[in-house]
């Protein structure tokens, strides 16, 4: 790994400064991702700055509406989170299938999802459940923020202050996990709000987590499992590679849409 | 260069390290404790895990500057001197290791799935649990009634 200056601010304010003071600075939240690709020279920053040590950057906060988690809370504190099984389970269910539990001791929300890998977990839940990216400058609704394969919304010297979930009235998170990785081939998160409107988040499908309208449009109509599992979703653009090819995944889709659907 | 202090099996250690020294090249040529191992120095394999203020982490995925001002246990910080930590004594007594190289990583990951766990976790608690640690030889069987054996001695 090349070396970097090191930075541990301890307010957002200065862990931004430094970032804005760098060439070539990046983020760091639990490392999970960051460090193996700095490992392997797919990534060189100049600075790294660490998040990890600013003061009230971690904590879970349950309204009567919805769940707000910080950027710098674990999967291991959502998986957990005795508030956040009460009231969406799917999502501490979705946090607790995340890797494996070193990994979850240090991987974060907020990084999980400034990262946007194709098939990352964290990413469908936002899709699924209407999420709201808070930053230090601003409010970005997740169907605006996920842009493209590790491409999000966020400018350069933007940090990820907390995720705001609306609580449904049914959830469920359905993975298809690689076995060797844990990474989802196919992974769909999946809600309905009290108002009956349907959102179904996919990950590990395509290049960028992405939301099937067609299933969606189809449980409009009916909010069933031979409604979701019946609904078709094209290959088209879909990912193809040594683990699936792309009609795998697609089928995938229908059938994790189904199972959600009776899960939920 | 960050200048760190680390609670390292209780005892206050300080030393410079590069912003890119991982805490597990901190324990192992700084400190001199190699116990702990680096199998993949991927995030795979687990031999590396160690505790950071009490959690398991896998010490080839950490800066150590990261670490500043934390208390590390490594595999090395778990006997009484001369008397074995009962997870040790377990995988002794059920042969939970053949060429032992994960054996490190296992025995602090077991110690932190009983620590959150309780004394009776289920067989299928710590083999889910124990996915991010790979054995090569074990076949994982002796392993799994070694953490159940050390669970009921903690």
């Amino acid at each position: 790994m090349e070396n970097f200056n090191y930075h541990r601010p301890a307010t957002v304010a200065a862990a931004v400064a430094a970032l804005k003071k760098s060439k070539d600075g990046k983020f760091l939240a639990g490392g999970h991702t960051l460090i193996p690709t700095m490992k392997q020279g797919l990534a060189a920053p100049k600075d790294v700055v660490d998040l990890t040590a600013i003061k009230g950057f971690s904590g879970i906060k349950v309204s009567k509406t919805a769940v707000t988690i910080k950027a710098g809370t674990t999967h291991q504190e959502v998986a957990t989170s005795k508030e956040i099984k009460k009231a969406i389970p799917a999502l501490a269910e979705m946090a607790g299938k995340i890797g494996g539990v070193h990994v979850r001791h240090r991987g974060t929300i907020g990084g999980s999802i400034a990262n946007n890998d194709p098939a990352a977990d964290y990413p469908s839940a936002c899709m699924g459940l209407g999420a709201t990216i808070e930053t230090n400058k601003r409010k970005i609704e997740a169907d605006k923020f996920f842009t493209g394969m590790f491409e999000t919304a966020l400018k350069k010297d933007e940090v990820i202050t907390a995720v705001h979930f609306p609580i449904p009235k049914k959830a469920s998170h359905q993975k298809f996990p690689n076995p060797a990785s844990r990474y989802a081939m196919v992974g769909v998160f999946l809600s309905q709000n009290a108002k009956g409107q349907v959102r179904v988040g996919v990950t590990g499908a395509a290049p960028c987590v992405f939301r099937a309208k067609d299933i969606e449009a189809a449980l409009a109509k009916e909010f069933s499992a031979k409604a979701a599992a019946g609904t078709k979703v094209a290959a088209k653009g879909l990912l193809s590679d040594m683990h699936a090819s792309a009609d795998y995944r697609a089928h995938l889709i229908s059938v994790l849409a189904g199972r959600a659907v009776a899960a939920a | 260069m960050p200048s760190i202090t680390i609670k390292l099996n209780g005892k206050a250690v300080s030393g410079e390290v590069e912003g890119r020294t991982l805490l597990v090249e901190f324990i192992r040529d700084h400190r001199g404790l190699t116990g702990t191992h680096v199998g993949c120095d991927t995030s795979q394999c687990g031999a590396c895990v160690v505790h950071v203020n009490g959690k398991a982490v896998k010490s080839c995925t950490t800066l150590a500057a990261a670490c500043d001002g934390a208390e590390v246990t490594t595999v090395e910080g778990l006997a009484k001197g001369t008397e074995l930590h009962p997870m040790q004594a377990a995988f002794k007594e059920h042969h939970g290791l053949q060429c032992g190289f994960c054996t490190p990583g296992m025995i602090m990951a077991a110690i932190d799935i009983v620590k959150r766990n309780g004394k009776n976790v289920s067989e299928e608690v710590i083999r889910r649990e124990l996915s991010g640690n790979i054995c090569r030889c074990t076949g994982y069987h002796n392993i799994v009634k070694a953490v159940q054996a050390g669970a009921q001695n903690m």
